[in-house]
């Protein structure tokens, strides 16, 4: 009898996706499929469509034409429940603290429980006992309630556009360490940003964008980097 | 998962509690329709006949007018930092926070109404010649039919450019019915000359159909780009 390897559980399959803003096409027919349990890191030059792709995952984008199943659906509705997502500005309350943010972005998840908020918000290192609203916070710390709240729901599917942009050294790679963890307890974790280095130990595959579709996807990050 | 009354009840408090710490709806409401009591009782002096006969109007107009400064404010808020996308990707239904939206608009406007009707009343020494009491369903009816299109319609021009021009656009035409049936019904009460019955079952219609319209388009308008 011969033993075949398992085969790859795909959480995310998109196919031909397309979307187009009037006439400029973002993304152009891209193809994929993403395995669960695994963190890919999303790469390429300003307008290569790495956000525009997030957006679509998130459900925030209607699709041009194409498809996209996400853990087995091909309507966003059916698994929001189940993604979790932390755009570039913060989606918080700028007048509220973190504490009164996320007990607000709980109850729409049907989250009741209060320890839930405070056990997420120490998670990324933050008080919850902080009154201060977070408009009067660091970026990094308004950049760590962000992914705070999008981890409230303890996700599947975490999709994390820029989470690093404006957070220092030391709390970005803090945040690779939460993401890693996250990763490894089964979510599957997209993050676009510039700043790969940051996720060059951390992340399973890197996904390089140009014009729109997916170019190549190395699990080296030296060897793209090379190439060019 | 939350009931969507308890998502519109959590929203709502959500609002409320933002707007207390800014006051940025009601203070620049009440400023504005200030001014227009007292620009309007310095550029008229009516007889207390005159005013019955002009007070509907000129209240109604000034509540309109307030009312499109809250409504201007009511999106803002989720706007800034794109809050609103944290909404869209959660399972929270649509509607629910359109009623919550609009809920809290109608507290607005209704405490601002609270507040300027003494000085209508002073201003224009208006004294009721009907029946009293009905200024109230007037006045509720009134108050959602303005804030349940115009949270709609704030929401629709959401996304365009000058969308403080656009919502008095979209909103003074499709309130001219309600509009008309309060001023109405207003000056039949003040006046005691005609019944305002009709004008008051014409304000229930109007909310009930342009109710039912908002909740079932709203998705729609939530969700487009």
């Amino acid at each position: 009898m011969t033993e075949t390897a398992p085969r790859p559980i795909h959480v995310i399959t998109v196919t031909n996706l397309v979307k187009q803003f009037g006439r400029f096409a973002a993304l152009r027919g891209v193809s994929a499929d993403f395995s669960g349990g695994k963190l890919y890191a999303i790469l390429g030059d300003n307008g290569a469509g790495k956000t525009t792709l997030l957006r679509t995952l998130a459900g925030l984008n209607q699709l041009s034409s194409g498809e996209v199943s996400i853990l087995g659906a091909s309507k966003f509705r059916d698994i929001c429940q189940q993604v979790g997502y932390m755009a570039h500005p913060s989606l918080l309350y700028d007048e509220m603290s973190a504490m009164e943010n996320l007990t607000y972005f709980a109850r729409l998840y049907g989250i009741t429980d209060a320890a839930r908020c405070v056990a997420v918000i120490r998670s990324v290192g933050l008080d919850p006992e902080l009154e201060r609203p977070v408009g009067q916070y660091s970026q990094g710390m308004r950049q760590r309630t962000s992914l705070a709240r999008a981890l409230l729901n303890d996700p599947k599917i975490l999709l994390l556009d820029e989470p690093f942009s404006n957070v220092d050294l030391h709390s970005a790679n803090d945040m690779v360490h939460l993401l890693a963890g996250v990763r490894d307890r089964g979510t599957t974790i997209f993050i676009v940003t510039h700043q790969a280095s940051l996720l060059e130990n951390a992340a399973d595959e890197f996904v390089w964008m140009e014009f729109g579709k997916i170019v190549e996807r190395t699990r080296d990050l030296q060897r793209r980097e090379a190439a060019q | 998962m939350t009931p969507p009354t308890g998502i519109t009840r959590v929203t709502l408090l959500k609002d409320l509690r933002l707007e207390w710490r800014s006051k940025d709806a009601i203070n620049s409401m009440l400023f504005f329709s200030l001014l227009v009591v007292v620009v309007f009782s310095f550029s008229f002096d009516p007889s207390a006949e005159e005013s019955r006969q002009i007070a509907g109007g000129l209240i109604w107009v000034a509540f309109l007018f307030a009312a499109v400064v809250a409504l201007n404010q009511t999106w803002a808020r989720e706007i800034r930092n794109q809050v609103l996308d944290a909404y869209r990707v959660s399972p929270a239904p649509a509607n629910a926070l359109f009623l919550a939206k609009t809920l809290g608009n109608f507290i607005f406007v209704s405490v601002l109404e609270a507040l300027m009707t003494p000085l209508f009343i002073m201003f224009y020494r208006l004294r009721a010649l009907g029946p009293a009491w009905q200024l109230i369903p007037v006045t509720a009816l009134g108050t959602w039919a303005l804030v349940v299109n115009g949270t709609f319609f704030a929401a629709m021009s959401l996304r365009t450019r000058s969308r403080e021009i656009m919502l008095p656009l979209l909103l003074f035409p499709i309130s001219i019915p309600a509009l008309l049936a309060m001023v109405q019904a207003t000056t039949a009460i003040l006046s005691g000359e005609n019944s305002a019955r009709f004008w008051i079952v014409l304000l229930v219609t109007y909310d009930l159909v342009f109710t039912t319209m908002c909740l079932l388009l709203f998705e729609t308008v939530l969700n487009a780009e």
